[in-house]
């Protein structure tokens, strides 16, 4: 499989990773400009990191929900075209400024994602939605903002179950989440992120 | 509404432009960047991204100071509702205790006793009032408790240094006595050391009594575990540390670890004297 363009790997302390070029964050692995793509700090890392086709090949457009800290973000605004990034809480979003401040095509909203008219006069249609909010309904969160993917865009979720139900076993919720996706999405691929992430599924899946 | 966040009447404002990303809404997307060209509001895409990073980025910037504003003040009634509770708890426990033992030998005091009577099934009209006033103790004193697991989980939100020197409830506890975190950012160490302190205060600068040498800061370790002839010293070296801590979580918000680093020398030098 190929990475985005952009994306390469390379040798940081003697270890070989995932690596973009960008302003520096906080206090990553960097080296002759490049920055190390952590997988265990990043959901879309290790999806990447694993090989998962995730039909990216750089430059796109891209809605990103639950943008956090930015911390993956950061990477794909470094690769992608104008990167819109929603986060609801206040705490995250002052690490995520402090990213955007670097990246001028790097757009950050404090917005539900479960409210997605609350954003929709910003943000253009787009080629990827990358989701990775820690809320309950997260495939009702992926399916209220199908509008925003252009016909042949792609879903990049991590699904984290213990968000969902912490009760549940995560096989259970996983399969709930991707039943809830049948009404909008066709899903291409899922994956465990176990060890990397405990009781995480990567789904990549296209707008029916 | 249907109109992108850049259509609105003080077009070059950039104020404007980030109240109207913050305020606006749309049913759905629309390819904004070329409806903006159209529209005159920028002279091409790359000029329409060039705006919108600097409005998303002012936008955010404001919202995030209002949402952390909100949440200091929830902070400061959640810590006095706290106290409000404990203090009502232990009223009400001593007069059940009191209460109590005039009709049985074995009764006890406090919530444990509460805790024990609120279980029992009443015999006589004295006992059902007993029983009734025991389950008041035990439902405020779990109604404290869950508002102590509330500000342990929040304060390190609000105000992620002053959590990590303090502990959260004396933090919150602080961020209340100073009536919210952006006037506690401005306040002096010197006040900081004697909040909650004010009546000592008082009595100190209408002639007389001695000066406070610290108000709340008391019941932290740091503090309350130095001998009593170092306790005005560790009590400005906490006052200044957490002064600057609530100073930081106001105006930039980021975790300084050396922060305790710097504070846990500082108390280690200060008891060294006593050893010595």
């Amino acid at each position: 499989m190929t990475l985005p363009e952009g994306v390469e790997r390379r040798e940081f302390d003697g270890v070989t990773g995932l690596a973009t070029r960008g302003a520096p964050v906080s206090d990553e692995a960097t080296a002759d400009g490049w920055r190390h793509w952590d997988p265990h700090r990043s959901k879309l890392g290790a999806m990447l990191d694993r090989g998962m086709d995730t039909g990216l090949d750089g430059s796109e457009a891209v809605l990103y929900l639950g943008a956090a800290a930015g911390t993956t973000v950061s990477h794909v605004a470094d690769v992608a075209g104008p990167v819109y990034a929603v986060e609801f809480a206040p705490r995250p979003m002052r690490d995520l400024l402090s990213v955007a401040t670097d990246r001028d095509r790097l757009f950050p909203l404090l917005a539900d994602a479960r409210k997605p008219a609350t954003y929709a006069h910003v943000v253009e249609p787009v080629d990827v939605v990358i989701q990775d909010v820690a809320t309950r309904g997260q495939g009702r969160v992926a399916v209220e903002n199908r509008q925003f993917l252009a016909d042949d865009g792609r879903l990049l979720l991590a699904v984290k179950a213990r968000s969902e139900d912490v009760t549940r076993a995560p096989e259970a919720v996983f399969d709930a989440v991707l039943a809830d996706l049948e009404d909008a999405y066709e899903v291409l691929a899922t994956e465990r992120l176990d060890p990397l992430h405990d009781d995480h599924l990567a789904v990549v899946a296209r707008p029916t | 509404m249907d109109d992108g966040w850049f259509v609105g009447p003080a077009g070059d404002d950039p104020a404007e432009a980030a109240a109207r990303i913050r305020e606006g809404r749309a049913d759905a997307p629309a390819d904004w960047p070329r409806l903006a060209v159209e529209a005159g509001f920028a002279d091409s895409t790359a000029d329409y991204y060039d705006q919108l990073h600097e409005a998303s980025v002012a936008a955010a910037r404001a919202g995030v100071h209002e949402r952390e504003r909100a949440d200091d003040q929830q902070l400061k009634h959640a810590v006095r509702a706290m106290d409000d509770c404990i203090r009502t708890r232990t009223e009400l426990a001593e007069r059940l205790a009191e209460w109590g033992g005039s009709v049985e030998d074995d009764a006890g005091t406090g919530v444990e006793y509460a805790r024990r009577l609120a279980d029992r099934e009443p015999d006589d009209p004295v006992e059902a009032q007993l029983t009734g006033l025991a389950a008041r103790v035990v439902a405020l004193d779990d109604q404290a408790e869950s508002l102590r697991g509330f500000i342990e989980r929040a304060t390190p939100e609000v105000a992620p240094n002053l959590a990590a020197l303090a502990g959260p409830v004396l933090a919150a506890r602080l961020v209340s006595l100073a009536g919210g975190l952006d006037s506690m950012a401005k306040l002096p160490s010197g006040t900081v050391q004697v909040l909650g302190a004010e009546d000592a205060l008082f009595a100190h600068l209408q002639g007389g009594a001695p000066s406070p040498k610290h108000g709340i800061i008391y019941t932290h370790e740091y503090v309350r575990g130095t001998a009593r002839e170092d306790r005005g010293s560790a009590a400005r070296a906490l006052a200044g540390k957490l002064t600057i801590a609530a100073r930081i979580d106001h105006y930039s918000g980021d975790l300084r670890p050396e922060l305790e680093a710097e504070l846990t020398d500082r108390i280690d030098r200060i008891r060294e004297r006593e050893d010595a």
